[in-house]
Order: structure tokens, then C-alpha cells, then sequence
């Protein structure tokens, strides 16, 4: 029990990470009422830039910069659409995931043409071991930016329900003719919320790319964004929810691999569907009363 | 500001009609940096993209293959966001389809393929409309917004595939992921001699004229589109919008799912997982080019299959990745969203400085 249960727990962890740091992104984004569909292209080209700049300078720093940097370009080009000329959330988000995609397929082919082993990092992200020793070492054999997640998911919490700064940005994804009413730019918030949730969907592409593989390859997001969003709206747009959300997908995904491994005659890709058909489910229940940020996919036009 | 005002008017025809060409214009000013960053002539690797493809008869056949999967999901598209109904879900409709394709196709061996077809389209239309079915019910009897839940599908739809294909049609010889060879009876004819064009482009074709007459020539595709316009106000107007709502992402799926079939029984045979090019998401693209008209997604989708075609031509000749096929297509849709905004305004040349 204790090889089964500890590991898959270490795994769950590992596994949620990216899926965790791109939904706390999309949190924000839709609490401020952008509906960032580009996530999944967003992880993938930070994936890559993380990647590049990691093997050109050497540096893991430099590439976690990269993959940050990427993050918030991409969302403020969102922003461009979406917030500034007002256009359709869903098609300009799809746009854009269409668009970093193919600048990073695009990238990779021009850079390490048809390589048939992918390149990797001569190092990778190191792992923090805590509690060595003792019998939790398993589940604590984990990335630094796990960790960081981790802790993101109260300070996320924090900055959306304790500060004025949190007020103000629910309040535009609630109300913005409100908002707008009460002196709050609207604008303005929109744009710091799309920074704040780039920054974070870069992280969670950095960890694909710099942690947990080392290398990039094509698939390496494989859904993952998509995944996000299922979670956010699992968890309710609320970030501690969110983090059961991500562990629940995660979770799901580390059993799979486990009972592969061990090959237990399972439909697995069942396993794997199941956290989206209880999003849907969810959202169906919650029907009408779904805390859905009254704003979302509304553009805000200010009169006058 | 520049010395011009915009006025919010409807804009003259000129100007509509130039939007998609400057939409073209700016797309390929910015996209000149990547082919110069992969150390080709930005004009050389224009005429490969969007000249050289027409100027060869097997190009030009091309073409006609890569645009049959775009126009039904283009279509596809563009009749459901005229409704005002956000189907995100053409891909994972169109995997429907080709399950429902790869199925019929092996069961039909003693029938004559007049009856074999028909069925296979009947039944992959009928399995597309119902991977729509969910999201529009919750839709219309929930409110629960369908973005989100087409989307979701998409990747539920993937693993059901591959649930299929390493599960009870893996091929048994091989060990491939692919479902069993569909009957001979199944499989498309081909329309023109040594070449992949297939029966598929005659369904896109009847499709696609067969929606454009629904959507401007009937009642149905009036209230429809007046639905798209201004829910409220077609409510008001008595027409039964729920109902319009569930006919249109029905018809959606349905129509995504014959580019399922198409792309089964016309080009593989058989059901494998990467049977679609993402064909279900360009079908956004080529609906938000073609303004959400069936002329304009026609022609979209026949640009796109030029482009498509000519990556791979500047590929072979200059060495450019053929992914930059993909970044136009994107880029073309965020340049031409951005450019159709001109459409509600007039240009007024104005002295005084606009007072933010």
C-alpha cells in the first residue's frame, strides 16, 4: 500500500502543477471577465521559449523569464482584441492558442529541424526534497515549482478577496458599468488581470519544459490548457476549489499511468475523461446558479 | 487623431469589400518576418504560398482535397454563430462522424455503395448532431453557456477515439491504432482521375448550397438569423428562439460530422486518431473570414486550402517549415476579426484632435 499510495501521491502532485498554474491564471483572467481561450497555445510557445532560451544561454533562469515573458505577451495581445477593440472573447482566445502553436511548431522545425531524438537540456529544473528520511519523502520529491504552485493557490486567494486590488478586478468581471461608475478603470484591470494570468500560464509551461521533461516536444501541453479551464469552472472560479479541481485532474492522470504500468486490463482513456464529463455535469447542476463572473466573454464598451 | 475621425455607420461597399484584401495584405506584412527569419525571400516564399499551387494541375487538385473537410465544418460553423450559438465543438463532431463512418463502412459489405453512402452519410450526420445534442440542451434548457462545453467535448471525443483504437479496433495483425478497412461499397468514388479528389467535395458542395439557401431564402433562415442579431428582440417578435438555438447547433453537428465522413470514407478507409488536421478549429477561422455567409466560407476555405497546399510547396522548395501554413491561418484570422470592426465605421477626415 505504502509503494502504491505514497508515490501516486508524489505523482499527483508532479502531474498537477502545470494543470494548477494555468488554471490560477485562468482564474484570474475570467474573474476579471476575459475568458482567455489562447491558454493552451500560451503554455505551449512558453513551453518553447523556456526551452530555447534555457539551451542558448545556458541559464534555467533566463528561460524561466522567457516562458513568463511569453505568457504576458500573449495575453496582452488577447488584451489588444478582447479588451481594447471589444472583440469576441472565444474566437480571438482560439485565435491565439491557434497562432502560438503554430509559432512554436513553426520555431522548433526552424531550430532543430527534423531532429529525430529531441533535444535536451543538459540540466533541468532541480527537485526539493523535504522530509527525506522519513516515509513522506515520496510525496515530497517534488520540482521548486510545485511548491510554488502550491503556495500561489492562497496567495491568489488572498490578492482576490483580501485586497482592494482583488475587489476591483471582480468587480469588473461582475459589473463593469458599475465599476466603471465607481472610478475604476476598467480597461486598465482588465489588462493587469490578463499580465498577472499570462505570467502564471508561462509558469506552468516553464515547469513542462524546464521540469518535469527537460526537452520540448510537440505534444508537450496535449490539452493540458483545455484542462484548466475545465478546472476553473469545477473549482468554481475560487482558487482553494480550483486546487482540488487541478489534484482531482491530476490525480486521475497519475492513477492511469500507474495501473498502465502495472497493466491492469483498465479502459484508461475512460479514466481520463471522466474529470471533463463531471465539469459538464457540474456546470449543468449549478445550471443557472453556476457563479459564472457575471461579465464573462461580455466586452466592455465605455460610452461616450 | 491622424487627422481622421471614424464615424459609426454602416461603411460604404468598397470598403467591405476591401477588408478581407487588407486583411490578406497585413497577415502577409507580418508573417514576411518568420520567412526571413527561416532565411527566405518573403516574395519567393509569397509566390510558393499563393502562386505557384495554381499554376500546377496536381496542386490544383490538392487544394480541392484540403478544402472538402474545411468547407463542411466552415459551413458547419458559420450556420451556428449566425445563430448566435458559439459551437467551438466542429472537431470533436466531426471525430463523431467519422466513428459512425468507420462503423457503418465495415458493415455494408453485401450493399450496393448507392445504398452503402447515403446510409454512411446518414448516420454520421445523425452521430455528429448528437456529440451536439448535450451542450445544446444545456443551453437552451440551462442557460449554461456553450463555449465551455463544446470545447470539453473535443478532448472527451479524443479519448473516445482513442479509447476505440487501442481497445476493440486496434488492428489485430499490425497492432496499429486504426479501426478495420472499411468495404469497397463504403468507399468514396473519386471524381476526377488520379487525383484524391472524392466524392466528399460533391456533399461539402451540396452542403454548403444547400445551408445558403436555407439561411437566406426561407423563413427558418430569417428567424434564424434574427435570433443571431438580437436574441431579445426575436423573442419579442414571437419567434421561438429556443428552438432555432437547438436546430442550428443540431445541424452544426450534423454537418461536422459529414467532414468525419468525408475524410473517413474518402481518404483513409479507416478511423485513425490523427484523421483530422484540427479541421473542426479551422472551420472557425474559415467561418469568421467568410463574415458567417456560405459564399464567403467557400471561398475562406478554398484560400485556406491554398495556403495549406502551399506551405508544403515553400517547404520543398525553400526550405521554409511547413507550420508557417498554420501561423497565416491564425494570424489571418486575429488581422481579419480585427479589420472587419472597419466594417461599422465610415472614415471622415477631421482637423479637430479627438478629446479622449
Amino acid at each position: 500500500m505504502e509503494d502504491f499510495l505514497l508515490p501516486l501521491l508524489g505523482a499527483t502532485f508532479r502531474i498537477s502543477t502545470p494543470i494548477l498554474l494555468g488554471a490560477l491564471g485562468e482564474t484570474v483572467a475570467e474573474r476579471a471577465g476575459v475568458l482567455n481561450l489562447g491558454i493552451e497555445g500560451t503554455m505551449l510557445l512558453s513551453a518553447f521559449s523556456g526551452f530555447v532560451v534555457a539551451q542558448a544561454t545556458g541559464s534555467l533562469l533566463a528561460g524561466l523569464l522567457a516562458a513568463l515573458l511569453t505568457g504576458v505577451l500573449l495575453n496582452l495581445l488577447l488584451g489588444v482584441l478582447a479588451v481594447t477593440l471589444g472583440l469576441n472573447q472565444h474566437v480571438s482566445g482560439l485565435g491565439i492558442t491557434l497562432l502560438a502553436t503554430g509559432l512554436a511548431l513553426f520555431g522548433f522545425r526552424l531550430l532543430y529541424g527534423g531532429a529525430s531524438v529531441p533535444p535536451k537540456l543538459d540540466e533541468a529544473l532541480p527537485q526539493l526534497t523535504l522530509l527525506a528520511g522519513t516515509p513522506l519523502e515520496p510525496v515530497f520529491s517534488q520540482y521548486g515549482i510545485t511548491y510554488i504552485a502550491l503556495l500561489l493557490v492562497p496567495i491568489i486567494g488572498w490578492l482576490l478577496y483580501r485586497t482592494a486590488f482583488g475587489l476591483r478586478l471582480r468587480a469588473v468581471g461582475e459589473n463593469p458599468e458599475a465599476a466603471d461608475t465607481a472610478g475604476i478603470n476598467v480597461y486598465l484591470l482588465r489588462y493587469l488581470a490578463l499580465i498577472i494570468g499570462g505570467a502564471l500560464m508561462g509558469l506552468g509551461g516553464a515547469f513542462l519544459s524546464l521540469a518535469q521533461l527537460g526537452a520540448f516536444t510537440h505534444g508537450i501541453v496535449n490539452g493540458r490548457g483545455w484542462v484548466a479551464i475545465a478546472v476553473v469552472i469545477f473549482g468554481n472560479w475560487q482558487p482553494r476549489k480550483v486546487l482540488v479541481g487541478a489534484l482531482l485532474f491530476g490525480g486521475l492522470q497519475a492513477l492511469q499511468l500507474r495501473l498502465q504500468a502495472q497493466q491492469v486490463p483498465v479502459p484508461y482513456e475512460l479514466l481520463l475523461a471522466l474529470p471533463y464529463l463531471l465539469t459538464i455535469v457540474a456546470i449543468a447542476f449549478a445550471g443557472r446558479n453556476a457563479s459564472y463572473p457575471a461579465a464573462l466573454l461580455k466586452p466592455y464598451k465605455r460610452e461616450g | 487623431m491622424f487627422g481622421f475621425k471614424l464615424d459609426r455607420a454602416p461603411a460604404p461597399l468598397w470598403m467591405r469589400a476591401a477588408i478581407p484584401l487588407v486583411a490578406v495584405v497585413i497577415t502577409f506584412v507580418l508573417v514576411s518576418v518568420l520567412t526571413i527569419a527561416a532565411g527566405a525571400n518573403p516574395l519567393a516564399a509569397f509566390f510558393e504560398l499563393l502562386i505557384n499551387p495554381l499554376t500546377r494541375n496536381t496542386a490544383r487538385l490538392d487544394i480541392l482535397v484540403l478544402a472538402t473537410p474545411i468547407i463542411l465544418t466552415g459551413v458547419a460553423v458559420t450556420l451556428a454563430f449566425a445563430c448566435g450559438y458559439y459551437n467551438i465543438g466542429a472537431e470533436g463532431q466531426l471525430y463523431a462522424g467519422a466513428i459512425a463512418a468507420a462503423w457503418v463502412g465495415t458493415l455494408v459489405e453485401s450493399l450496393s455503395p448507392w445504398l452503402a453512402i447515403p446510409l454512411m452519410l446518414l448516420v454520421g450526420f445523425i452521430a455528429g448532431a448528437l456529440w451536439a445534442l448535450v451542450p445544446a440542451l444545456l443551453k437552451v434548457r440551462l442557460k449554461v453557456d456553450e463555449v465551455v462545453t463544446t470545447l470539453l467535448l473535443n478532448s472527451v471525443m479524443l479519448f473516445i477515439v482513442s479509447a476505440l483504437l487501442n481497445g476493440p479496433w486496434r488492428d489485430s495483425e499490425s497492432g496499429w491504432p486504426q479501426s478495420p478497412t472499411i468495404a469497397t461499397a463504403a468507399q468514396f468514388p473519386q471524381l476526377i482521375e488520379r487525383s484524391r479528389v472524392h466524392f466528399g467535395l460533391l456533399v461539402a458542395l451540396v452542403a454548403a448550397v444547400l445551408i445558403w439557401w436555407l439561411l437566406t431564402r426561407t423563413r427558418f433562415g430569417l428567424e434564424l438569423r434574427a435570433v443571431g442579431k438580437n436574441r431579445d428582440a426575436a423573442q419579442f417578435l414571437g419567434i421561438r428562439v429556443n428552438r432555432m438555438v437547438l436546430s442550428a447547433a443540431l445541424l452544426s453537428g450534423g454537418i461536422a460530422g459529414l467532414a468525419g465522413v468525408g475524410e473517413v470514407a474518402g481518404m483513409q478507409y479507416h478511423l485513425i486518431e490523427s484523421l483530422s488536421n484540427s479541421f473542426g478549429y479551422t472551420g472557425i477561422i474559415v467561418a469568421t473570414l467568410g463574415a458567417l455567409t456560405i459564399p464567403g466560407a467557400l471561398l475562406a476555405a478554398l484560400f485556406l486550402a491554398l495556403i495549406s497546399r502551399g506551405a508544403l510547396s515553400a517547404s520543398r522548395e525553400l526550405s521554409v517549415p511547413v507550420y508557417l501554413g498554420d501561423v497565416i491561418q491564425a494570424t489571418l484570422l486575429l488581422v481579419m476579426l480585427a479589420t472587419l470592426l472597419l466594417d461599422r465605421y465610415r472614415i471622415r477626415r477631421s482637423d479637430t484632435p479627438r478629446s479622449a
